[in-house]
């Protein structure tokens, strides 16, 4: 089955693209997604993703290109939610739900008041990364330097803040300032993704290289690296699996990174529970 | 200038709750001062004011000559808990260093800080290890070298002895007591009793402060402190 993805690979330029894309998706999912997850702000992430269809639905209405629409949709979004967060924490799962909800039914919206249109709904909603454009390459291969660049530089800020908010702000560092660039750049790295796995998916690639990448590693600098290497590995086999039975490649990819999570959750737990075991036995006094 | 921090009738209310009322202390340079009080009597709105984290409603704060969110740089702080989440992937090493953020140096002199507060608090050997693998007094050891990374000139530490056991809490005094030498402190504890043998002054608040000399720590000042029911035991320390 894989030989007849490698040549069909080779003859095809369309699943050069689609391979492409999934791996640079895979670097933004890396570097952002360990973020998400050790701030614990996946659901914050999802009301950005979902909030997104505002802007692609708009787009759409006034005849933009919904790339852009979805790009300033998620920047909104993510500065809406960030300042909600960071100023009335008590509400902060409701006012998250709302984002998520509102911005899904603007989209909607304006998308039923589009003469003609509804195809497209389904590729937003679950990406069709085998139509993925040229232009949208190029996007994403920019937004990954970007990414790469801003992370490289404030590593140790983001560490920071991550890590422990209040003692960040204790050492001088603009915390506010740093967590709302954080949040943009997630919103960056979910309009790239939604080309790949579309919004309602989004989340599951972004997170679950992570937190599967979480299970071995012990510094957030390993947990990128990880990450980044099992999202390609995630994208790829995803997508040669979906390639012979006609599958759609979004959800096969999302339901390979599920199962592996799921299967390193297990192992890990019967990992930690053997080594206590041995652990208790080892330090038994022998009887002579 | 011996003054190191200056307080002048500083008043805080969270909403129409005042917390601290009347505030005056004046901290002078090397004094090791203890701050004890019950429950909600504002040491820790004590604290958040002189680290510039809250902004009375009325007074005058100076820490070392300037607004407290200038002073933060010259300031160590070791929290009573963790602010952070124990299955984070970080090392110990990693921990220390980040108190060094926002500090000009090369990355060699980082690195010799780092060792340098790892070894004030006997916990070179934990460097490599994940934060989440240690016990409660190990990590409270950590914290500490966090806080004395960039040599701070205060050191203010809240309730470093809430979580560990009598033996560690010795410990922590008597490390305490050796930083004393080079730098200025304030610790904030519930143990009035325990705390008095290493103290120069006891700083006791219940939305207004009395200080006390540690020689006249007696039943008198802890029963105005915490009311009636405070059974004391004779020690000899």
């Amino acid at each position: 089955m894989f030989t007849e993805f490698v040549t069909a690979v080779v003859e095809h330029g369309f699943l050069q693209a689609a391979l492409l894309g999934g791996l640079l998706a895979s670097i933004a999912c890396g570097l952002l997604g360990s973020l998400v997850v050790v701030n614990r702000i996946a659901f914050l992430a999802g009301g950005i993703a979902h909030s997104v269809l505002a802007g692609m639905g708009a787009a759409h209405y006034f005849d933009f290109s919904p790339l852009l629409g979805a790009l300033a949709a998620a920047l909104a979004a993510a500065l809406l939610i960030g300042w909600t967060r960071l100023r009335y924490a008590v509400h902060e799962d409701t006012l998250i739900g709302a984002f998520w909800a509102v911005g899904m039914a603007v989209g909607l919206l304006f998308i039923s008041k589009t003469p003609g249109y509804s195809s497209d709904l389904m590729s937003y909603l679950f990406g069709n990364i085998l139509l993925i454009p040229a232009q949208s390459l190029w996007l994403m291969v920019a937004v990954d330097l970007v990414l790469m660049l801003l992370i490289g530089v404030f590593y140790r800020q983001f560490l920071a803040i991550s890590f422990d908010r209040e003692h960040a702000a204790l050492r001088g560092v603009p915390v506010t300032l740093f967590y709302l660039l954080m949040l943009c750049l997630v919103a960056l790295t979910v309009v790239l993704v939604i080309q790949v796995v579309g919004l309602i998916l989004v989340i599951a690639l972004l997170t679950l290289p992570s937190a599967t990448a979480g299970h071995y590693v012990h510094s957030l600098r390993q947990m990128m690296l990880l990450s980044v290497l099992l999202g390609s590995g995630f994208t790829t086999a995803g997508l040669a699996l979906s390639f012979g039975p006609d599958l759609p490649a979004g959800p096969t990819i999302i339901v390979l990174a599920g199962a592996v999570y799921l299967l390193s959750t297990v192992i890990r737990a019967w990992v930690l529970k053997a080594r206590a075991a041995k652990a208790v036995s080892a330090s038994l006094p022998v009887n002579s | 200038m011996n003054t190191v921090i200056d307080m002048q009738g500083v008043g805080f209310a969270y909403g129409l709750q005042p917390v601290l009322q009347g505030i005056d202390l004046q901290v002078p340079k090397g004094e090791f001062l203890a701050v004890v009080g019950p429950n909600a009597g504002g040491k820790s709105t004590l604290l958040k004011v002189l680290l510039g984290q809250l902004q009375p409603q009325c007074g005058c704060v100076r820490v070392l000559g300037a607004a407290p969110r200038k002073a933060r740089r010259a300031i160590g702080y070791v929290p009573q808990y963790p602010n952070f989440s124990r299955d984070f992937p970080i090392s110990v090493g990693e921990v220390v260093a980040l108190g060094a953020l926002g500090h000009s140096g090369t990355r060699c002199g980082m690195q010799t800080c780092i060792y340098r507060a790892l070894q004030e608090v006997e916990a070179v050997d934990l460097a490599d290890r994940p934060i989440g693998s240690l016990s409660g007094g190990q990590l409270q050891r950590v914290l500490l070298a966090r806080g004395l990374v960039t040599e701070p000139e205060i050191l203010i530490l809240d309730e470093p002895t809430a979580n560990i056991d009598q033996r560690a809490e010795w410990d922590i005094f008597e490390r305490l007591k050796r930083l004393n030498r080079r730098m200025t402190l304030i610790v904030v504890s519930h143990d009035i009793a325990f705390i008095s043998a290493y103290v120069d002054r006891v700083a006791c608040l219940n939305r207004t402060l009395i200080c006390h000399a540690t020689s006249a720590i007696d039943s008198t000042v802890i029963h105005q402190l915490y009311g009636d029911h405070v059974h004391a035991v004779a020690h000899v320390h």
